[in-house]
């Protein structure tokens, strides 16, 4: 399967009275807008604001992030099973406009939505800050339940990533990038000497709040099973959650998965990087305890030489993590683990809820317990009022000054375990 | 002005004779003697060690709180900037009284301290969590390398300059998570250190396993109509609104409510604070995380002996392992003396 990316580079964006690109600027025609993606009998209110980055803006609760694309040839359209039919995606061509990202936000849904700062110490900590944000602000009627509401906001969140992703189907990318993964056979035909490495991308699917999707699956409804990591390009897997804003991994993170970009650049030079494994995270032990048991089962089954495991969230799924990780390198494949801690704000409490001496790679993206001073922002999008409990936050977290004392964890993207970011965590 | 130093050392080292002076008090001397000679030459005219003061092995350990008291004493009055103990090396009375002794001067005092114990010492197991302590070999021959890292780390400590990693200021690893912004982002490093493990290159992990703290089960109740039942979670039921607002993640506090007037929890009453699960189901019945029903009906059919007033509640979401213990070492007690026989810790 082949897929050419085609990027193009947005270096502001505006609001004007046509939906355009011109000369790297993304022009936006609000009103328009609004009534594509509104329309939700349980939402009240739809609005629109931007943050650039180097504002003194904060936006908070933020819920998903998501990165405009649009289909330009090939099967199917940009999140298959959700806004588009479910034709396998992942092969032809696809345009992305980069260094922008729709944000969902408004009254909180759970307790973890987070916090995006455009500038100042909180902004080292967010890739999305470095994004021109198209916020979308949206306040759900009176009496709705967290499950409709988690479920309007997910999915008007898609339609704005599409309705910008739009404007880019005709226009020339800036570069284009080719992402190709041969069937297995033929991969190893084709590289016989190279190792065979695959991804084992573990999705969160603790419940409901707590949920991702696979071509409109609930992953939660799956057993482990094998993508093309171009399909996840095109949207295939999109967020569904409320995970802790630090290490959830907004569809942003979906669309830009760190390790399979970086796997694709060694990808026939010094590895054959043979595809994606997804599993998730349930709950209960048997769920666990036969997804992890699949996971091993494929990677042995595609005769594996290395894999890499990522996590999402945290707690409950670390058990998740190091199951996948003792019976995969039981299998005889070379395991690496992609985590985050939560050692305590001193950072002396045991850092994951399960351990194993298997476990003995490990890439860490930092103590998402430290806690860290944001100071006030001359504007909020959204609003402040949540901030005392969102996960991360504590009674008084919130000053009278507008400054805010959180952890980390309230920081959406700080400790992202797809490795997105490059904060990590050492011993002292 | 060079910075003051007061030094602490066994009988061996101060040259007053091997085990059978291992019974001597703390005495202290104006200067350095012994080891401290090496220590004050290595600190180079910014730091000097004014006082020495030396303690038989035996009697610091047989005589913990005298000998801690006797010393904070003799310290007290030279406000010095630093203590230093030792190093011990691989004595093991030697190692357990330094970090005593220097545990309890920066706790009590207020005094920054440094030791050094070779890494085996059963010393550096009990304080390395607390105190920098320079890993040094494991005999007195290893002075010559002991000497040179515990001046360097004296002088980092005397200048307030920040503290590097274990291995770049050779100490002991104290177990303390720290944030950096590493060069590469996760990712790259993730696949560079997958390359290095499959072709057999040497890597290195960034997060160290630890060694599992893994409770056993106590036994079983052995007559349960005649226990008394207390139920404690992590799963988050708080009364209405919170009222000691329990973080949602990384708790700081438990609560402690009493149940006495409930037979049956209900949304009007109590709710969940917990932010790592959906709140739905918990707040529409809080008894499916704080089974107050069933225990109340087991109550009254006889098969429990009664269920304890009052209730212990937090959030484990996120919440350290640290706080954990601490909030279970505070309310374990008073279940004790409130003559509870058994708990049913429910999570999420």
């Amino acid at each position: 399967m082949r897929l050419e990316l085609g990027n193009i580079y947005i270096n502001d964006v505006k609001l004007s009275d046509t939906t355009k690109v011109e000369n790297g600027v993304l022009y936006v025609n609000k009103e328009e807008m609004l009534k594509e993606i509104g329309g939700d009998e349980h939402i009240k209110s739809i609005d629109l604001e931007l943050a650039h980055p180097g504002e003194e803006v904060r936006i908070t609760p933020v819920k998903d992030v998501i990165e405009p694309r649009v289909k330009v040839e090939g099967p199917g359209g940009i999140f298959p099973g959700v806004l588009s039919k479910v034709d396998t995606v992942g092969s032809g061509r696809t345009h992305a406009l980069k260094n922008v990202a729709v944000v969902t936000a408004g009254k909180i849904v759970g307790f973890q939505e987070g916090i995006i700062d455009m500038t100042g110490p909180g902004a080292d900590y967010t890739p999305f800050s470095k994004t021109h944000n198209v916020v979308v602000l949206i306040e759900p009627v009176e009496g709705l339940k967290q499950h409709e509401h988690e479920a309007a906001l997910r999915m008007i969140g898609f339609k704005a990533a599409a309705y910008l992703g739009k404007v880019a189907k005709d226009l020339t990318p800036d570069e284009v990038k080719v992402y190709e993964t041969e069937p297995l056979f033929e991969s190893v035909k084709k590289y016989p000497d190279l190792p065979k490495v695959g991804y084992v991308y573990m999705l969160q699917t603790q419940g409901l709040l707590h949920d991702t999707y696979v071509y409109g699956v609930d992953a939660k409804k799956i057993v482990p099973t094998i993508l093309y990591p171009t399909e996840i390009m095109d949207g295939a897997i999109v967020s569904g959650n409320c995970v802790s804003a630090c290490d959830k991994n907004p569809t942003y993170v979906h669309l830009n998965n760190g390790i399979i970009e970086d796997l694709f650049e060694k990808h026939g030079k010094e590895i054959n990087f043979v595809g994606v494994i997804i599993t998730n995270e349930n709950v209960y032990l048997a769920d666990k305890e036969r997804s992890s048991n699949w996971t091993a089962k494929l990677c042995k089954y595609l005769s594996l030489d290395g894999v890499i495991v990522s996590q999402e969230g945290f707690g409950n799924p670390d058990t998740d993590l190091i199951m996948n990780c003792k019976k995969i390198e039981n299998e005889g494949v070379k395991t690496v683990i992609v985590t985050d801690e939560y050692a305590g704000r001193d950072g002396a409490s045991q850092s994951l809820a399960d351990a194993d001496p298997k476990a003995d790679a490990v890439v860490t993206n930092g103590n998402a317990n430290e806690t860290i001073v944001l100071p006030p922002m001359k504007r909020v999008i959204g609003t402040t009022e949540f901030v005392d409990v969102i996960a991360g936050g504590f009674d008084g977290s919130l000053r009278p000054d507008g400054s805010i004392e959180v952890e980390i964890q309230a920081i959406t993207g700080a400790t992202n375990e797809t490795g997105y970011v490059t904060l990590s965590s050492k011993g002292y | 002005m060079s910075k003051k130093i007061v030094h602490y050392i066994n009988q061996f080292f101060a040259g007053v004779g091997g085990e059978e002076k291992a019974d001597i008090k703390p005495e202290l001397k104006e200067g350095v003697i012994g080891p401290g000679m090496a220590l004050n030459t290595a600190l180079k005219g910014e730091g000097e060690i004014v006082a020495t003061i030396i303690c038989g092995d035996s009697y610091f350990n047989e005589n913990v709180e005298e000998a801690k008291a006797t010393i904070l004493e003799m310290i007290k009055k030279y406000n010095p900037d630093l203590f230093i103990a030792g190093p011990a090396f691989n004595a093991g009375r030697y190692g357990v009284a330094c970090g005593t002794i220097a545990n309890a001067v920066q706790e009590e005092l207020d005094i920054p301290v440094l030791t050094g114990m070779y890494i085996e010492n059963p010393g550096a197991d009990m304080f390395k969590k607390s105190l920098y302590i320079v890993e040094t070999g494991n005999s007195a021959a290893a002075m010559r390398t002991a000497v040179p890292a515990m001046a360097n780390l004296a002088l980092k400590i005397l200048k307030g300059e920040a503290i590097g990693s274990p291995e770049e200021d050779k100490y002991i690893a104290r177990g303390i998570r720290k944030n950096y912004f590493a060069k590469e982002r996760g990712s790259k490093r993730a696949v560079d250190m997958l390359m290095k493990k499959l072709k057999g290159e040497e890597f290195k992990t960034e997060y160290p396993m630890p060694d599992f703290d893994r409770v056993e089960p106590n036994p079983a109740v052995k007559d349960l109509t005649k226990a008394k039942i207390a139920l404690v979670t992590s799963g988050g039921i708080v009364p209405k609104k919170n009222p000691d607002r329990i973080e949602s993640s990384s708790a700081s506090k438990y609560g402690k409510y009493d149940i006495s007037g409930f037979n049956d929890l209900a949304e009007a009453d109590h709710e969940t604070a917990h932010g790592g699960y959906d709140p739905v189901y918990a707040n529409i019945d809080p008894d499916r995380v704080l089974p107050v029903d069933v225990l109340r009906d087991l109550e009254k059919e006889g098969v429990i002996g009664e269920l304890h007033k009052y209730f212990y509640t937090t959030v484990g979401n996120g919440t350290s392992v640290g706080n954990s213990k601490a909030f279970a070492t505070e309310f374990a007690k008073e279940l004790k003396a409130d003559g509870v026989d058994a708990v049913i810790l429910t999570s999420t």
